[in-house]
């Protein structure tokens, strides 16, 4: 086929296809723009909503060498909402819309974070294995077709690998520690294990926007398939922690050289993702109240910042 | 960020030079200020994803690492000079309220936004100048703590007074919650330049700045803030003082119940 004969639309997939980056000035599809536009903002909330469980637990950390990595860690959080926030933006959307639409509850955010945490382990846990999904999500978007999230990525991933360090450290010292302390991280991986293995999202069949991701390359791996990868991978470390993942089904298969596992609670994502998970109400509340309440700040930022330009053109 | 340096519990040669009451004094002081920085660096954590834009969130996450890192260094220098094996972890997490010695306004509450940049701006204010004459104090390893915290302490100070600016310039509203912040924090700001026993003891015998030299510089730099804020520096406050004695306001309990919870329930081991 001719260049020239070619629609906008082809053109477009071409490029894509030739795995040629997508920029902001570049013509797309609206439905790409808008599928991005969802996705983005969804990581950016992730990351702003992901903040409060570990917060939770800065005040209680219990060592100050812990509590000053979990606060950089969380403030590392912070830092990819930002990012993420700012490559949404360059698709024409802006932050507060994007605000908005948490607030209203149109937009989602990761349900992982609707779960509590209870435990210093779960700072181990949330590290160990939340994050760990994370880096298995996010890697291949630093390869994704639009430009600014794939950069943004890159940015984020780089830091992703050192929260998901901390976390088996956490971990790690817990299981070599005193008895109370092993049964703790047990505990707190009998709670994640499976609301991880969600994290990837529903079953491939049950995935119908998958196909056409990453037709357009936006996404590189079905959920299923990154689901098994991250089995595959979090077995061995629970098993070398000395923990025991509570699935009775997973077990090594030779032949397709991974592990089996059971299946998934899907009633119990469903319900998560339509609200009623332990923690959504309050999530959200406190991200509306941050946000209600933050109000006056932001007004007066502007008010003194257009006073300050008036008083700089009137000097000038 | 923060320091990562366990210090060996080996005898630091330079320490040998101090009478051991004089150590013990200064073991005290060191203790106070490191004290200081945790709680408030407490306070400022508390905010983490609560704050009023995501990029203040940021600040204020930042800020209370970097008083967490002076913390630490505090701690552990504390917990050479009084040389009975205790660790940074059993300074902050093993003492009572009455024996924490930070001054009271560090542990008041984060109130609104104002409320926080106020005491913010109280105390970087005292801060940055008392550790720019710490640089140039006798003793060696403050001088070296104060080097590197003074860095930090500097943006702080920009951060907080850049704050009472917009708050105080900005809108009816933020002048009003300002206005009001400063009215409940003030009296509070004085205990920060006010010696007790031990730091009059300490200053002379040349081991610590004397506040009166950094008194003229904190308040011209109140002064200059609060006029570009359009805000009144407040006239005869009685100044509450007594947590640098370890009489401090019912606050601090709260705190360390939160900080102190894991350690108190779980004695003795490891994390
Ligand atoms: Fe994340
Ligand atoms: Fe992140
Ligand atoms: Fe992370």
């Amino acid at each position: 086929m001719e260049t020239l004969e070619m629609t906008q639309e082809e053109q477009f997939q071409a490029r894509i296809d030739a795995d040629v980056r997508i920029e902001p000035k570049d013509w797309m599809p609206d439905a790409y723009r808008k599928t991005l536009i969802r996705q983005i903002s969804q990581h950016a909330h992730s990351e702003l909503v992901g903040m409060l469980p570990e917060g939770n637990w800065i005040t209680r950390a219990p060592s100050l060498k812990r509590k000053s990595i979990l606060l950089s860690k969380v403030q590392d959080e912070a830092g990819h909402g930002l990012y993420l926030y700012s490559a949404a933006e360059t698709l024409g959307t802006t932050r507060d819309q994007m605000l908005a639409d948490l607030h209203s509850g149109k937009a989602k955010y990761s349900s992982i974070f609707n779960y509590p945490t209870l435990s210093w382990a779960d700072m181990g846990c949330v590290g160990w294995l939340v994050d760990g999904a994370a880096i298995l999500n996010q890697v291949p978007l630093c390869r994704t077709s639009y430009g600014p999230y794939a950069r943004a990525m890159v940015r984020v991933c780089k830091e992703e690998s050192f929260h998901q360090r901390q976390g088996f450290e956490i971990m790690q010292t817990l299981c070599e520690g005193a008895p109370e302390q092993k049964a703790m991280a047990q505990e707190a991986l009998n709670r994640w294990w499976w609301p991880t293995l969600m994290m990837f999202g529903p079953k491939d069949e049950d995935s119908p926007n998958t196909a056409q991701s990453m037709n357009w390359r936006i996404k590189r791996f079905t959920n299923d398939e990154l689901r098994q990868k991250f089995v595959d991978m979090m077995v061995p470390q629970a098993e070398f922690l000395g923990l025991t993942v509570p699935d009775p089904l997973v077990k090594w298969n030779e032949a397709r050289q991974a592990y089996d596992f059971g299946e998934v609670n899907w009633d119990e994502f469903w319900a998560v993702v339509k609200g009623n998970g332990l923690c959504n109400r309050d999530r959200l509340g406190a991200r509306v109240k941050a946000h209600e309440e933050g109000a006056w700040v932001r007004e007066a930022a502007m008010a003194h910042a257009a006073k300050r330009a008036e008083r700089e053109t009137a000097a000038a | 960020m923060q320091g990562d340096m366990e210090f060996a519990s080996s005898e630091n040669p330079a320490l040998a030079n101090y009478a051991p009451a004089v150590r013990q004094q200064l073991f005290q002081f060191v203790l106070q200020l490191a004290d200081t920085s945790l709680v408030l660096g407490h306070r400022l954590s508390e905010w983490c994803g609560h704050g009023p834009i995501l990029e203040q969130d940021l600040a204020m996450a930042n800020i209370a690492l970097d008083l967490l890192g002076e913390t630490r260094s505090l701690y552990q220098y504390a917990a050479e000079l009084e040389g009975q094996g205790r660790t940074e972890d059993d300074l902050a997490y093993l003492r009572s309220a009455t024996e924490y010695r930070n001054p009271l306004l560090v542990e008041q509450p984060n109130g609104d936004f104002a409320d926080t940049v106020v005491r913010q701006f109280l105390f970087d204010n005292f801060h940055y100048h008392f550790l720019k004459q710490l640089l140039t104090n006798a003793d060696e390893r403050l001088a070296a703590i104060a080097e590197k915290s003074l860095k930090e302490a500097t943006y702080h100070l920009k951060w907080s007074s850049e704050w009472i600016i917009r708050l105080g310039d900005g809108t009816e509203e933020s002048r009003q919650r300002v206005e009001k912040a400063i009215a409940e924090l003030w009296r509070f700001s004085g205990e920060l330049t006010m010696p007790t026993a031990l730091e009059k003891e300490l200053q002379a015998a040349g081991l610590i700045p004397d506040y009166a030299e950094i008194q003229a510089g904190m308040a011209a730099h109140a002064e200059q803030v609060l006029a570009e804020a359009t805000l009144a520096v407040p006239q005869q406050v009685f100044m509450l003082t007594g947590g640098k004695d370890g009489r401090h306001t019912e606050h601090l309990g709260y705190i360390l119940t939160e900080l102190q919870y894991m350690q108190r329930t779980f004695p003795g081991l490891t994390w």
